[in-house]
């Protein structure tokens, strides 16, 4: 078979220039984009990305955060610095002021979780700022409803996600007309797997909160998994607190993102470790996933992240 | 790492094994990691199946699509080996679904035909293999499934081969000749012959199995930086209109005066100090810098993302496109498009949509049907009054402004677009630009 006779984009570039892509067709078709930034690994890479497709000039659009109050004080720190670094406007919505306004009504108990309120604070934010476009760090690889879910994923006047009626998505065309209060959740990273980003974050030496490397942590094990011992935990019967050796592989509330035993402590060792799991990320470190064979789906139907 | 980018769709009916298939690539490839399987292995059993994994669960993603046994919309899959880094486009096969067949195959490089063995080549793989062939995919590897169930007949194999190569001869002859590759492999997906492993039950083949045909098909003459230049201004970048923002490596005063033109190149390369024109107005300058954010090029190449300077201030927005003087495309307003119907309203002669071209959109009014495609003799038959779902047909259109565009066939980038209904916003049809376009009236 012949060879090439210019060089190819690595595989990195090539995810990279398409993320950049669908970033400026979004500044450009619609009105009011925001970018949806939690202080994880993909919503960090999104920020790389919209520096690369904006500057010298600022981002067409302001980062939001829907704030459970339950984050890891790691990654509110890291939040906030980096926000300021890029001289960007943040807007923070709360679920606790969701609660207080009356808008949901706070889980009880040992298993309580804020992370099916997060949808009605996004929305009601989405809402009241007017955004038409959403941007989100979700990927195809994560889960298999998203496997189905286009780039431009269409939310209707409720939020809601219609996966049996979504719009064809052909070449690199994507349709960005929506009628006054439907809105597009929109995924850059669509075609990303968890090693591509890992990769990627190496690649331009990008800085991560602390957790996602090995660090020491009171914690206890619930379900099989290591969750992080803090004020808000109401420990079962028989459940112990120890301390352990953990890092994370996924930022979501601490009531319901189990952390990983392991030593990596820099992005070299973190990449490796990746490069040789046998588990998923979410299969490993998020609860609220293994509620039934199809939780995801009904949270995205329901206009979750 | 420098591994590159595979995108192939898997074309097949529901009961080819097409999901099997899949599957088996990587669950065979260790692409599968532990909660998934455990997740399959509960699911299997449930559903009360012979004990054995069912793989095809595996890409199964929606929960009406386990319950029915179906594949309802367009899945991708991502796998990577030492080699290659694959995207898999998984389409569903129903005749009513073909419009997700359409739209996997528009961003694949190499399309996987799946054949039953048993049935022969049935109307759905022809569909499948016109529609990886009219959307420009220039390889096709048909998998001739279910060996296992016609006892690996050689004999048999070889009859389909013929049977499918008179089918591409076809596709590959007509009015407008296209360049179509096609291979052949036999196999077993339920027992993963000639999947990632050779198999020992097919001794007369001496092919490579599936995954090693996929690490090593080239694709590098279908890449489009082979082709004229062609620069579609997505967006313009102008600090001096936004607020105050620190931009690395640009001081104050140089920002205040930036103005660049920011977009992917979908074609080419462009080199510092060529000449360009910028259609559809047709102005000349040169380029005065290639930005990225990793710093100043020389030379870009497609498909990249970046920002271009020019020496001089030309009225440029959105929706331009920057090539060089001397191997300009057509400019137009009136042309000839293969479309792909893709809404329950049929399309009809008079009416309007928003037709979306590279970075820009405009009304565009069908001003004739010229013909509907047979699919199954590949013969272009009479008018129709109107193009139904899954219809594909030579379309007349006429663009309220006049669109910068290539034959499909000769770029797929410049020579695609979508049609848009004005009212309910959906996305209504795929086009793809006829090689001899009429041009009137720029």
């Amino acid at each position: 078979m012949s060879v090439a006779t210019r060089p190819q984009l690595s595989h990195l570039r090539a995810l990279e220039s398409e993320a950049i892509h669908v970033m400026r067709e979004v500044a450009a078709e619609f009105e009011r984009p925001v970018l949806l930034f939690s202080g994880g690994k993909d919503s960090i890479v999104l920020l790389r990305l919209a520096e690369k497709a904006f500057r010298p000039a600022p981002f067409p659009f302001p980062l939001m955060h829907v704030d459970t109050g339950h984050n890891f004080p790691e990654v509110i720190e890291y939040r906030d610095r980096r926000v300021a670094e890029l001289g960007e406007r943040l807007i923070v919505a709360s679920v606790q002021d969701s609660i207080d306004q009356g808008r949901v009504v706070e889980e009880k108990g040992p298993r309580a979780s804020r992370n099916k309120l997060q949808t009605v604070t996004l929305l009601d934010a989405i809402a009241e700022h007017g955004f038409d476009a959403a941007f989100g760090g979700a990927r195809r690889d994560e889960e298999r409803a998203r496997a189905k879910e286009r780039v431009f994923s269409f939310r209707d006047d409720f939020g809601q996600w219609d996966p049996k009626n979504q719009r064809p998505e052909l070449w690199n065309l994507y349709n960005g007309r929506i009628h006054k209060g439907e809105h597009v959740r929109v995924f850059p990273l669509s075609n990303w797997t968890e090693l591509d980003v890992w990769e990627y974050i190496d690649q331009e030496q990008l800085e991560i909160p602390s957790i996602y490397f090995a660090h020491e942590r009171q914690v206890f094990e619930r379900d099989d998994m290591l969750y992080a011992f803090w004020e808000g935990t109401e420990l079962l019967d028989g459940e112990q607190t120890f301390t352990e050796t953990v890092r994370y592989r996924t930022v979501g509330d601490m009531s319901c993102t189990g952390g990983v035993r392991s030593l990596a402590a820099t992005l070299e060792e973190v990449v490796l470790e990746i490069a040789s799991t046998r588990i998923t990320e979410r299969g490993e470190t998020r609860a609220d996933d293994r509620v039934s064979e199809a939780a995801m789906e009904d949270r995205k139907k329901a206009g979750y992240f | 790492m420098t591994l590159d980018l595979l995108r192939f769709t898997t074309a097949g009916s529901v009961d080819d094994g097409k999901s099997t298939l899949i599957g088996r690539l990587l669950y065979d490839s260790k692409q599968v990691f532990e909660d998934q399987l455990a997740q399959v292995a509960q699911a299997s059993e449930r559903r009360g199946g012979s004990g054995a994994l069912d793989l095809a669960l595996l890409t199964d993603g929606l929960r009406a699509e386990r319950e029915q046994g179906i594949t309802i919309d367009v899945a991708y899959r991502y796998f990577a080996t030492a080699r290659r880094r694959f995207i898999i486009a998984d389409c569903p096969g129903h005749r009513q679904y073909t419009r997700n067949m359409v739209t996997g195959a528009s961003t694949a490089d190499v399309a996987v035909v799946l054949i039953d063995a048993r049935n022969g080549v049935v109307e759905q793989s022809k569909r499948h293999a016109f529609v990886s062939a009219l959307l420009g995919i220039p390889h096709m590897v048909v998998a001739i499934n279910k060996m296992d169930l016609v006892g690996f007949s050689r004999e048999r194999y070889e009859e389909l081969v013929e049977e499918f190569e008179g089918f591409a001869r076809k596709l590959r002859g007509g009015k407008n000749p296209r360049r179509i590759d096609t291979s052949y492999i036999p196999m077993s997906a339920l027992d993963g012959d000639n999947v990632v492993e050779g198999s020992p039950r097919t001794p007369w083949y001496d092919g490579p199995p599936l995954l090693e045909w996929l690490e090593q098909v080239d694709v590098a003459y279908d890449h489009p930086d082979g082709r004229p230049a062609r620069f579609p201004v997505q967006w313009v970048i102008r600090p001096a209109n936004g607020a105050a923002a620190p931009a690395a490596g640009v001081d104050a005063g140089e920002r205040l005066d930036y103005r660049g033109y920011s977009g992917q190149l979908a074609s080419g390369a462009l080199r510092v100090g060529e000449e360009v024109a910028v259609l559809p107005a047709g102005a000349r300058t040169r380029i005065a810098g290639i930005d990225t954010y990793d710093g100043e090029l020389e030379e870009a190449l497609a498909p990249m993302s970046l920002t271009l300077r020019l020496e001089d201030d030309l009225d440029i927005s959105r929706g331009d496109l920057i090539c060089h003087p001397d191997e300009a495309p057509a400019v137009a307003r009136e042309f000839e498009a293969d479309v792909c119907w893709m809404a329950e309203q049929p399309l009809r002669a008079g009416a309007r949509y928003v037709l979306k071209h590279t970075s820009h959109s405009s009304i565009a009014a069908v001003d004739a049907i010229e013909d509907v495609i047979d699919v199954h003799t590949l013969a272009r038959v009479e008018p129709p009054a109107q193009l139904e779902l899954n219809d594909i047909g030579r379309v007349r259109l006429r663009t309220r402004a006049p669109l910068a565009f290539d034959p499909y066939a000769s770029n797929r980038r410049t020579g695609s677009f979508i049609l848009i209904d004005q009212d309910g916003n959906g996305t209504v049809g795929a086009g793809m630009i006829a090689q001899t376009p009429v041009v009137l009236g720029a």
